[in-house]
């Protein structure tokens, strides 16, 4: 199937997946169970990965930086500022593509296979509105919210680095921080986050639910939504750079 | 009555459903039966609309189902039980929340009655003392129950069933056949039921559609099946010397 086929059944996807629900009691109930899954089921890797990002960030910038003329506060400025604008948006939503992404698509493909999904559909219910529309709201609401923490904490994990080894000062550092801050970049990140939010949860969903064959396809779909999703996330990375910035 | 008119389904250049055209009957256990392959299946999810077929058209008593919009079809279906060859149960659900998950979506009742409900129909498919074990926790058999359990907690106008008793001990076959038969002819469901199993087509067949090679090949019911002389039809369910003298006496019974 051409690229375009597969674009075309995904926005028509996207499009049947608003339909009025048939017990909104239970699509929200549904809706929550995702944000658990996708929302507080990442806290953990998304923690450990901002903290040692925000770490290595302040020993190689530290390392470029030797240069005695320049001042000491920029190390901080300039941990503050790749943490919130790249590697808190755009590193922590790549590993979420693989985290969450694989879990919706390996879960949607199996229930494709196993006739689940026909079985929902049996019962009159619209299977694109009940799977997939919570999996995607719930990462919209919780995929940002995971941004901001990673942000926290890679500049603390910066902040702690730069304490221990005595790069500079932790006081040095909180001066630093709070120098030629820009709000916008702030807003920024979190245009990527939604943006990434929705390209982490909708192209798995269109790989699982779309999913044909038997069970050894749900693995190889969900590597592939992984892929493609990655890459979309660069691509949408580098439009919001060159419109927003 | 479900009533279909030359349905034609290809996959590909595979031609799997060719011109066929039967009614389904109410308040009767139809059966379409066939050896694998045959395109049971394909038939079956034709009918309930997870296929489309390429040709033909589907009645519901009197309304094209054709012709219906995916609003009215979803509204049907609220009518519709099915089996499903895998039983296909949530496996992120235990038994009873399966039982209850229709009546969860599409009822407004209290959680005490539609517990009464879920418990009232588990113990009609024999199965008690599951309710909160997981579809990997059981065996085949009592998920094909738990299936059935759930395709009839709604109390269906139509109840498909595609292999109910595949895969089971003779025994618990028979219990199911009998169950499904009990449950058509108590409710007046329509009841569609793909076997290949001989007991159910000689227990059970009120209306018997014979498939071969995706082609009607012959339709009657379970006593035309001793006088009939279609051969194909003579070898699937006759198949072996047992059943070929088994027939031979039945038929000396009867004249
Ligand atoms: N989704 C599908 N895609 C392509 N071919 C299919 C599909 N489903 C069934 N078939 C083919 O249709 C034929 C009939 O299958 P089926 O209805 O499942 O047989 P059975 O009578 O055993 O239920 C088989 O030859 C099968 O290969
Ligand atoms: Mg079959």
């Amino acid at each position: 199937m051409t690229f375009f086929t597969h674009f075309g059944r995904y926005i028509l996807m996207l499009k049947w997946m608003f339909s009025k629900p048939e017990n909104p009691k239970l699509y929200w109930k549904e809706f929550m169970h995702q944000c658990s899954e996708i929302g507080i089921g990442s806290i953990g890797i998304v923690s450990i990965i901002s903290v040692f990002m925000g770490a290595v960030s302040a020993v190689q910038t530290a390392y470029q930086i030797v240069n005695p003329l320049v001042s000491k506060l920029i190390i901080a400025q300039i941990i503050r500022d790749t943490v919130i604008l790249e590697f808190a948006p755009t590193l922590i939503c790549i590993v979420l593509a693989g985290v969450v992404g694989s879990k919706i698509a390996s879960e949607l493909g199996n229930m494709r296979v196993s006739e689940q999904i026909d079985a929902l559909e049996i019962m009159g219910i619209n299977t694109r509105t009940y799977l997939i529309l919570p999996k995607i709201c719930a990462a919209i609401a919780t995929i940002p919210m995971l941004v901001i923490l990673s942000m926290v904490l890679g500049i603390l994990g910066g902040r702690i680095t730069v304490g221990l080894s005595g790069i500079i000062s932790t006081e040095t550092y909180d001066m630093g921080l709070r120098e030629l801050f820009v709000p916008y970049n702030v807003f920024f990140a979190m245009m990527k986050a939604y943006t990434f939010a929705f390209i982490i949860s909708s192209i798995p969903a269109y790989f699982g639910y779309h999913l044909k064959g038997g069970s050894l396809e749900i693995g190889r779909s969900s590597t592939r939504s992984v892929v493609v999703s990655c890459i979309v996330i660069l691509i949408a990375d580098y439009v919001l750079a060159a419109l927003l910035l | 009555m479900i009533e279909f008119k030359n349905i034609t389904k290809r996959f590909g250049d595979k031609l799997v459903l060719n011109d066929v055209s039967h009614a389904m009957q109410t308040g009767k256990t139809n059966l379409i039966i066939g050896t694998s392959g045959s395109g049971k299946t394909v038939l079956q999810k034709c009918l309930v609309g997870l296929f489309e077929p390429d040709q033909g058209e589907i009645i519901y008593d009197g309304v094209s189902f054709t012709e219906m919009e995916d609003e009215q079809r979803k509204l049907l279906r609220q009518q519709i039980g099915m089996l499903f060859q895998g039983s296909a149960l949530f496996d992120s659900m235990t038994v009873e929340d399966n039982v209850k998950f229709p009546l969860d979506m599409f009822t407004k009742d209290s959680e005490s009655k539609k517990l009464k409900r879920v418990n009232e129909v588990l113990e009609r498919v024999n199965l008690v003392a599951s309710n909160k074990k997981y579809p990997s926790e059981i065996s085949g058999g009592m998920k094909k129950r738990v299936g059935i359990a759930r395709a009839i907690v709604l109390n269906p106008k139509y109840l498909f069933c595609d292999e109910p008793n595949s895969g089971l001990d003779p025994q618990t076959s028979m219990v199911i056949d009998k169950l499904i038969y009990d449950i058509t002819k108590e409710f007046n469901t329509t009841t569609i039921i793909n076997t290949h199993d001989m007991n159910s087509v000689m227990e059970i067949g009120d209306n018997i559609l014979y498939m071969k090679n995706g082609k009607k090949e012959w339709t009657g019911n379970k006593k035309d099946i001793i006088f009939s002389e279609n051969k194909n039809l003579n070898d699937f369910i006759f198949a072996s010397e047992f059943l070929q003298g088994a027939k031979k006496l039945r038929m000396m019974e009867g004249k």
